[in-house]
């Protein structure tokens, strides 16, 4: 699973990594003594995201399920602000992109441009966070409440867990500055960085999924 | 647990860097005693704290067993009243499948796997002992309820909105979903291990298609797992969310689908059936071809036809609810499916005869068990087949023909691989062999008990006795099988019982050679029990059932002979681990406290979710504060005396799956558990 869908990450983990740095054993990306090359943390954040797939899948399930069948209002159409959310996504999806940026500057040894990108990721995911923040609060001002309807809780509960996953996300990249501020996070490191990387990358798709299918299907 | 304050020296790419340690406790170093058990990172002793944990459970799942049958032995039975028997058999069922069955399979797995891969270690030793103690604290918080104001009430299954607050008063059912989130982190954490195990931590030469077949199916298993969980973890969520705060995923005046509880747990659900009896199959697939001493029939049939149960059982789910109404194309289309699942099933049946015919059988044991589970599968997948036929399903649902179908498939099928597990592999797991008579005594007992207890249900069911009812009246007709089932259920118990003694009588039945059942896979070709880094050095692998090759050759015509026995392989072995010095310079990951401090969070937090907010942020901390202990300690403590420092000696390894304490002398006091 993970060589196919992620061949070309891998193949920049394989064999042109300088790994044989002695005595750094395991904290260097893959090639050495796995049965598929790829390092072990790598294929367990796939196993994992794979795993988070169906979490959203059944969340998603549930509020397409539920979405037209609230008794009373407010109705989704009544309630979304489309161009805020677009906006708030587009920055959400912007972050991915200065991921990328950070995985490269660190696999090329460029650890300030590195943190660097790390907090512009957290910041912009930061901004979509505060974004959601604002959304909900105005939406629960318009009168659209967790227990309201079922439109609401089925809308609070999904956009929430995405939400906290993002914010998880933003403790990893902050952590991943500090650990680098302190010099615990070497260029041999850099998987870590790839890994987080995966993760927030998982979260952005999950975002457009939503996205599309909470805001802008029609009802 | 005082402070670190030294500071450690860590090699990097870089050259030497003086770093903090960052350590909040001082690195546990026990390696006896209970203190070592807490903060154990080892495979095998956690494989150990899960079967002992699962029999705990097991003794009080039977208990909750004996009441409700002692209940239904006569008419109008007065034993318990109506909500203690709702009680108890909601959490019969509850911890027969969530904390029994389950965690015995990831006992099995969890010492297993890395074994038969020929690995030192899981992937990620502190993430397996995490998961242990995740779901040995979400099994105790489960059983709280009882002293909570009452356990849940409303089956294994608990349909909302039958489950919602206004039917279901207390905090049963708050215990019920958070309890099972908690098991349900564990057991996901724990398959995101062992799938990276068995992917990547292969001994050399150990190709997908050499792997023992008890891996392969572990794996399926975890696969299962890792999709199946995280459908009924948002469930539970919906549910938690309906009952305490008060969200409206289940209030039908609202506009609520009461099916939708249905389809999310049994899309869950019926992937957990193959959860539950795939590892048995393992089992058994490797018993019976040590005691048949053939080759197992059709090895690669037996491995595809287990994917193929894999992929087959997402598609079945619906015929949990053929009476809810779902339509007659969802009926028609899952009845179709339902029948197809039972080909790679009865390939599987197949290949084990094919196994045992013209096999020269020693009738041990475990092969009593593991034929055992053949015959009893086979009742119980039969009487499957009848429910995948909608009508007849539609005749039986909710009534005791039911409950005879799914005890022959998990007790006859899935306890019955189990059992024929632990004497099977008892002598590689504790060094001493259990009894064989009293084995075979235990044996009969629960063959005799379980047919007595569930065989006449077939009956009481076809009769129209229903599930889940407390009375039934004097002159329905059910009261001669009711009793018998009484009489068998106390069979099973005294079954149960003869293993304790077994397990007693037993602990002085040390074993002079390591592999006393000639065995075929590679766990036998370490000692046992094995030394903390399982094998002296990793073998090299050539075939499936790469140590049976290497105690014997086949002649022109097809006969065995025997080129060296079990104990000159050993000694071999380690000969050739010695001249290697293989041995040496190894790290094995070091013990931490941080992975029961992380477990522990979890259920603060779930008391926090039913009582009091607050502190749920208490045990948010301490989650987030472990975390961070966690991440900041080296999975190998580089203070730990190097077991042998040569001028070689490895540095830490993240991963753990290099390097092994050098400690070669393997005679470690392992005791019997429980």
């Amino acid at each position: 699973m993970a060589e196919t869908t992620f061949g070309h990450e891998g193949g920049i983990a394989a064999p042109s990594q300088p790994v044989s740095v002695p005595g750094v054993h395991g904290e260097s990306p893959a090639a050495h003594h796995t049965s598929t090359g790829l390092s072990n943390e790598k294929i367990a954040m796939w196993a994992f995201l794979g795993s988070e797939c169906l979490l959203f899948g059944g969340l998603i399930s549930t509020y397409l399920l539920y979405r037209n069948r609230s008794v009373e209002g407010p109705t989704p159409s009544e309630i979304f602000d489309i161009p805020f959310t677009s906006v708030s996504s587009f920055v959400l999806l912007m972050s991915s992109l200065t991921m990328v940026l950070a995985v490269s500057s660190i696999q090329r040894g460029d650890h300030q441009r590195c943190r660097t990108w790390l907090i512009t990721t957290a910041s912009l995911g930061a901004s979509f966070i505060a974004g959601q923040v604002y959304e909900f609060t105005s939406f629960v001002r318009e009168g659209l409440g967790y227990t309201t309807n079922i439109f609401g809780s089925a809308f609070y509960t999904l956009t929430g867990f995405h939400g906290v996953h993002v914010s998880l996300g933003i403790l990893m990249l902050l952590s991943l500055v500090i650990l680098s501020l302190r010099g615990r996070l070497p260029t041999e490191r850099a998987e870590t960085v790839e890994i987080v990387g995966l993760y927030w990358h998982f979260v952005d798709v999950v975002w457009i999924v939503i996205f599309t299918v909470v805001y802008l299907i029609p009802e | 647990m005082a402070l670190t304050e030294e500071r450690i020296e860590l090699t990097t790419g870089d050259g030497a860097v003086t770093r903090e340690p960052l350590g909040v406790f001082k690195r546990p170093t026990a390696e006896y005693g209970w203190k070592s058990w807490l903060t154990s990172v080892d495979h095998k002793k956690i494989g150990i704290m899960y079967g002992a944990a699962a029999l705990l459970f097991f003794a009080l799942g039977g208990l909750e067993a004996l009441a409700i049958r002692m209940q239904l032995a006569h008419p109008d039975g007065t034993f318990i009243s109506h909500e203690t028997y709702n009680q108890l058999f909601t959490m019969h069922g509850t911890t027969m499948i969530f904390l029994v069955v389950m965690p015995l399979a990831a006992a099995f797995a969890n010492y297993l796997i890395p074994l038969q891969v020929g690995a030192r270690d899981v992937a990620f030793p502190r993430i397996n002992a995490f998961g242990f103690w995740c779901f040995l604290f979400g099994g105790l918080f489960l059983y709280a309820s009882f002293f909570l104001g009452g356990a849940p009430n409303n089956g294994w299954f608990n349909y909302a909105p039958n489950s919602l607050q206004e039917f279901s008063e207390g905090h049963g059912i708050d215990f019920w979903a958070i309890g099972l989130i908690i098991t349900g982190i564990a057991s996901t954490t724990s398959a995101v291990n062992l799938i990276v195990t068995v992917i990547n931590m292969r001994a050399p030469g150990m190709t997908l298609m050499r792997m023992p077949i008890f891996t392969w199916m572990a794996l399926v298993t975890q696969f299962l797992l890792l999709f199946a969980l995280p459908v009924i973890t948002v469930a539970l969520f919906l549910l938690m969310f309906n009952r305490l705060f008060d969200a409206n995923f289940f209030e039908v005046d609202q506009g609520a689908d009461p099916l939708l509880w249905q389809h999310l747990f049994w899309i869950f659900g019926h992937p957990e059936v193959y959860i539950l009896i795939l590892p048995a199959f393992g089992i058994v697939s490797e018993i019976i071809p040590t005691f048949a001493r053939k080759p197992l029939f059709g090895y690669p049939f037996m491995v595809f036809s287990g994917i193929a149960i894999g992929f087959m059982g997402w598609g079945v789910w619906v015929h949990h609810m053929f009476a809810s109404g779902v339509g007659p194309v969802s009926v028609a289309a899952f009845s179709l499916s339902t029948m197809f699942i039972a080909v790679p099933t009865g390939v599987k049946i197949f290949n084990w005869l094919g196994t045992l015919w013209g096999g020269n059988l020693r009738f041990t044991t475990p092969m009593l068990f593991a034929i055992g589970l053949v015959g009893m599968f086979t009742i119980g997948g039969l009487s499957g087949v009848t429910h995948a036929i909608a009508p007849h399903d539609a005749q039986q649902t909710d009534t005791y023909y039911i409950v005879a179908h799914f005890h022959y498939v998990l007790f006859g099928g899935a306890m019955f691989g189990l059992f024929g597990g632990f004497y099977f592999w008892w002598p590689k797991v504790f060094g001493r062999v259990l009894n064989e008579g009293i084995g075979k005594l235990h044996f009969w007992l629960m063959l005799i008990g379980f047919n007595l207890t569930f065989g006449p249900m077939h009956i009481l069911g076809l009769q129209g006795m229903p599930r889940r009812t407390a009375r039934y009246a004097e002159d329905m007709g059910w009261d001669f099988w009711n009793l018998a089932s009484t009489v068998g259920a106390f069979i099973i118990a005294a079954s149960f019982l003869v293993f304790w003694w077994n397990v007693i009588v037993s602990r002085k039945n040390r074993i002079a050679d390591p592999d006393p059942w000639d065995a075929r896979s590679l766990e036998w070709m370490t000692d046992s029990p094995p030394a903390v880094h399982n094998f002296d050095e990793i073998p090299t692998v050539t075939h499936l059932d790469e140590y049976f090759h290497r105690k014997y050759v086949e002649d022109e015509n097809g006969r065995l002979v025997p080129v060296g026995s079990s104990v000159e392989v050993h000694e071999q072995q380690h000969a050739e681990a010695v001249e290697h010095h293989a041995a040496e310079h190894m790290h094995m990951p070091s013990p931490s406290y941080w992975p029961i401090v992380m477990a522990l969070g979890l259920p603060i937090i779930g008391f926090g979710l039913i009582y009091n907010l607050w502190m749920c942020a208490l045990g948010g901390l301490l989650l987030i504060a472990a975390f961070y202990g966690w991440g900041l300690e080296p999975s190998v403590d580089p203070d730990a005396p190097p077991h042998d420092s040569g001028p070689g000696a490895d540095h830490p390894d993240g991963d753990g799956d290099e390097g092994a304490e050098a400690e070669p002398d393997s005679e470690t006091e392992v005791a019997p558990v429980g």
